[in-house]
């Protein structure tokens, strides 16, 4: 059972303390009076460690059980890859060492550029961004700047009701108009809604973010239409490429006619989240757009040496300190490898086995709001358990008491009460069933009207429902000093 | 493939139970025109560990790392001592392989410590308020930047020149895909945002913020603080002044790695709260009365706000907060002030050694960490020679590419700084004797 622990700040003691440092002549050449009282807590190490690791045990994790989370892809991380990331040549490697120095790191980047060009069919890519929405924005940057190369930036970009936050959010921070596409009755994006937004916005579209597989869980049909109409207009057809997972090794973007996406290597590749990061979103694009690419990037000079380039007269510039999140790109190349061309092929067609073995279990007790079959993760309401008072939220927190972390609640917004699961490739068919099993006796309590019970779960977790209202009504950040 | 759970017998049995016969039919939403025909042949078969291991340290050990040789690197990422503590707890699993908090029930862990990070940061930066984290200190500063933007509706942004350049390129960047100008160094006015400042600069001087204050208050301004060594703040007076503080931590608990991943924090005033980029964790309680976390203020995220939210950032640095909430909290307040005095003690010395070169003159007075000598030779030249007496150099800077910037941490010995001081006296006796000798201007 998990122990309560009180923030450090409130177990401080004068005089403790957990690294034992030697005693510094004291010096002053800063020029101003040495800090005062900061406010820091004085504990010893053994105290340190007793918190953290209390800390650890009121968390769920992906190590402990089933995390399926929609979109946000909780995959099994090997420890293979953390042990490699930590390897001294890399973790003590400055980013400003000589190319001399750091010939291994320049070869692992480009390695790792090149699978990300064989699995996608792009051409050009850039591995500087920090996450899939740093991604966005620089692959957003990149078609503002050909736009502007052509003589006009254009207003407008299309963004479907469906698509993660991030999309209209990036859209937004390069100045652009959001215009959006409703999401037809089958979850697909309605192609009469894009046909009219083409015809009313015409050459002020820049681009038309999708994110394919969708949020849905469904891959769009008309994907090579939607990307002839872009590119007959003149506008560029950008790709939320958070779910590649459901398509790695099968669908190569390039083919289909998009002109640049983005990559979550923290969950395609499987880079542990801690917590919520760090990621590493990678952006791939084709030839045109190869001259806006961000700095830096590497190249293998004829030599057979690696080298950064810096400088370049049409990039968008820099997006980021140094060179992106180095560390997960070691990850990443480890768990590709690992994988291997072939492997990484099941990964796409397990994910999307295991997502439609819980879609047909569950079909029955619960709404499915587009048929079958899914991509990596299907998406259920709460249709029918509502008619009883139980809604997405409550079925959530009754999965915690059953022990699962639940799925994804409350989106895609388009979906009234939308559940996203999302099993990943590596669970196993007994877990989907304990999974499948657990919901359907929350289905089955539900038919039943035990509505007051489910609003009062969860019951067994280290703390029971928190009161989020109140956190936002009268927010407290920090201690009071 | 040992991550894969299924054998091929479980595929198909599962396969039958959904009532298909081939994986195939799962995908006949994806227009058969679009699968690839044929496998990726071009890339490598699955590997097992010992192949996947040997591979990726045969790279690793074509690097040459800076605890090596002596290295006087910083310019916004520094080599500093991690207690074995840190690593080993950020590697508990329940830490390292968890999501972003969304179910906070069973989230307490991290909810927690994004709590104490937001508390240490405040204090730290003598700010009321800190968000869960940025991408780096570039981005950090940049979202500061956007932020004045909003608040103050105005579009110009001023920079110093002495900031850390690639966060001035990454302003830039951001600039020209939005409204307004970045502009290097110029009297704020009244179509000013905010003004961003490094203390200490790029080029280790330590600057005093009050006349800045000042002249920003005069038109209405916005003062940034950039800070890219979170370290200084145990010796430096806490830059309260200003309106924002951002920059980056990587300094306390996160290795180096080439550059990334790093830590970027940010942090504020407290009228700002609503305009604040990025997550931020809040106190609050359970059903039961209990005190409890939870994220908070999400109105003003992407996944709420879209296309009107404050940035569009979601991931966070995660993993990185907690190792710098580890580290700082065995530090404390006496190890934290402790580790500040040996980075500047060190320094100090550092400082002292190059002064004591003939034609070698000290550019920085006024110094944490960092500081800045001009030389008689190109410090291109300079740093290939110190390359050759297997010391890693400072950076080159300046447009006369005569002055370098050096660091020095808790991990700079003593010996190391007289190793770089005669290496420095024998390469510039060679190269005064060879005639290579010119003077810095
Ligand atoms: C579809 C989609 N797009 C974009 C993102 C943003 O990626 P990140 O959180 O790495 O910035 C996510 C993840 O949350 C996502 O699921």
């Amino acid at each position: 059972m998990p122990f309560e622990t009180e923030l450090l700040i409130h177990q401080s003691v004068k005089g403790r303390y957990g690294v034992d440092l030697p005693t510094p002549e004291v010096r002053n050449r800063t020029g101003l009076n040495a800090r005062s009282e900061i406010g820091l807590p004085e504990v010893s190490e053994p105290q340190v460690v007793r918190h953290y690791t209390r800390l650890s045990h009121q968390n769920y994790s992906i190590d402990g059980n089933f995390y399926p989370l929609g979109s946000c892809t909780m995959k099994h991380n090997p420890r293979l890859n953390e042990k490699l990331a930590r390897l001294e040549g890399f973790a003590n490697l400055h980013p400003l060492q000589s190319e001399e120095h750091s010939q291994g790191a320049l070869e692992l980047i480009y390695q790792l550029t090149d699978w990300l060009k064989k699995l996608s069919g792009l051409p050009g890519v850039t591995l500087d961004p920090a996450a899939g929405a740093h991604g966005e924005l620089t692959g957003m940057m990149m078609i503002r700047k050909a736009h502007e190369a052509k003589g006009n930036p254009r207003k407008v970009v299309l963004v479907p009701d469906s698509a993660h936050g991030t999309n209209p959010a990036t859209a937004a921070t390069c100045k652009y108009t959001i215009v959006t596409i409703k999401t037809g009755d089958d979850g697909m994006v309605d192609m009469d809604a894009f046909n009219s937004a083409i015809e009313t916005h015409g050459e002020d579209i820049a681009a038309f973010m999708l994110t394919n597989p969708s949020t849905c869980g469904l891959f769009e049909p008309n994907v090579k239409v939607i990307a002839d109409t872009l590119h007959s207009i003149g506008a560029y057809f950008y790709c939320d490429g958070a779910n590649f997972n459901a398509i790695v090794g099968k669908v190569k973007p390039g083919d289909i006619g998009v002109d640049v996406m983005q990559i979550n290597l923290h969950k395609t590749f499987s880079t542990p989240h801690g917590g919520g990061g760090p990621g590493s979103g990678p952006v791939m694009v084709t030839e045109e757009l190869v001259p806006y690419l961000p700095i830096p990037y590497v190249e293998k000079k004829e030599d057979g040496t690696f080298t950064l380039i810096k400088e370049n007269e049409t990039t968008i510039g820099r997006i980021k300190g140094f060179h992106g999140q180095f560390g997960m790109m070691i990850r990443a190349l480890a768990y590709m490898m690992s994988h291997g061309a072939d492997g990484l092929q099941k990964v796409a067609e397990d994910a999307v086995l295991n997502a439609n073995y819980i879609l047909h279990n569950l079909k029955d007790d619960f709404h499915v709001p587009y048929p079958g079959p899914c991509m990596h993760e299907c998406l259920l309401t709460h249709k029918k358990q509502k008619e009883n008072g139980v809604t997405t939220m409550d079925i959530a927190k009754a999965l915690l008491d059953a022990g699962f972390h639940p799925m994804t609640v409350y989106f895609p917004l388009v979906v009234d009460g939308a559940m996203l699961i999302e099993p990943t490739e590596t669970e196993s068919r007994e877990t989907l069933d304990g999974f499948i099993e657990a919901m359907k006796t929350i289905a089955k309590r539900a038919r039943e009207g035990d509505a007051d019970a489910f609003h009062a779960q969860p019951q067994t977790t280290f703390r029971k429902r928190l009161d989020e209202t109140r956190a936002a009504r009268k927010p407290v950040l920090v201690e009071e000093k | 493939m040992r991550y894969l759970p299924h054998t091929d017998e479980s595929r198909k049995d599962m396969l039958n139970a959904i009532g298909a016969k081939h994986i195939d039919e799962l995908y006949t939403h994806v227009p058969s025109e679009t699968l690839m025909s044929e496998p990726l042949s071009s890339l490598p078969s699955h590997m097992g560990e010992m192949q996947v291991e040997s591979h990726i340290k045969a790279l690793a050990e074509k690097n040459t790392p800076t605890s090596k040789l002596p290295s006087f690197l910083g310019g916004g990422c520094y080599h500093h001592h991690i207690p074995a503590s840190v690593d080993h707890l950020i590697q508990r699993g329940e830490f390292l392989t968890t999501y972003t908090p969304y179910q906070p029930e069973v989230s307490q862990g991290t909810l927690t410590y994004v709590y104490e990070f937001q508390n240490y940061i405040a204090r730290l930066t003598g700010m009321d308020i800190a968000n869960a984290s940025m991408y780096d200190g570039a981005t950090a500063v940049t979202e500061a930047a956007l932020m004045a933007k909003r608040l103050t509706k105005r579009s110009n942004v001023i920079v110093y020149p002495c900031v850390h350049p690639d966060y001035i390129d990454v302003l830039k960047s951001y600039s020209t895909h939005s409204n307004g100008t970045v502009e290097l160094g110029t009297e704020p006015d009244e179509n000013t945002a905010c003004v961003i400042i490094q203390s200490p600069n790029y080029y280790g001087l330590v600057f005093d913020l009050k006349e800045l204050r000042e002249k920003c208050d005069a038109v209405g301004a916005k003062l940034v603080v950039a800070v890219t060594e979170i370290v200084s703040l145990g010796l430096l007076p806490a830059p309260e002044v200003a309106d924002i503080v951002a920059g980056e931590a990587q300094s306390i608990g996160v290795p180096m790695s080439y550059g990334g991943p790093h830590l970027g924090f940010f942090a504020c005033k407290k009228q700002y709260m609503r305009q604040m980029p990025g997550r931020l964790c809040g106190k609050t309680v359970d059903a039961d009365g209990k005190e409890g976390f939870v994220l908070t203020l999400n109105t003003r995220e992407q996944h709420i706000r879209r296309d009107k939210a404050t940035s569009n950032i979601c991931t966070n640095q995660g993993l990185c907060a907690l190792a710098f909430s580890i580290h700082l909290s065995l530090l404390g307040e006496t190890g934290f002030k402790t580790l500040a005095q040996l980075n500047h003690t060190q320094a100090c010395k550092l400082a002292d050694a190059l002064e004591s070169i003939d034609g070698v003159t000290l550019k920085t007075e006024s110094f944490f960490n960092e500081v800045t000598a001009s030389f008689p030779i190109s410090t291109e030249l300079l740093k290939d020679e110190l390359s050759k007496h297997s010391i890693i150099g400072g950076i080159p800077v300046g447009k006369t590419l005569h002055s370098m910037v050096f660091c020095a941490t808790e991990l700079t010995t003593d010996e190391d700084i007289a190793k770089l001081k005669a290496a420095i006296e024998t390469i510039l006796s060679e190269h005064s004797t060879n005639g290579g000798l010119s003077h810095a201007v």
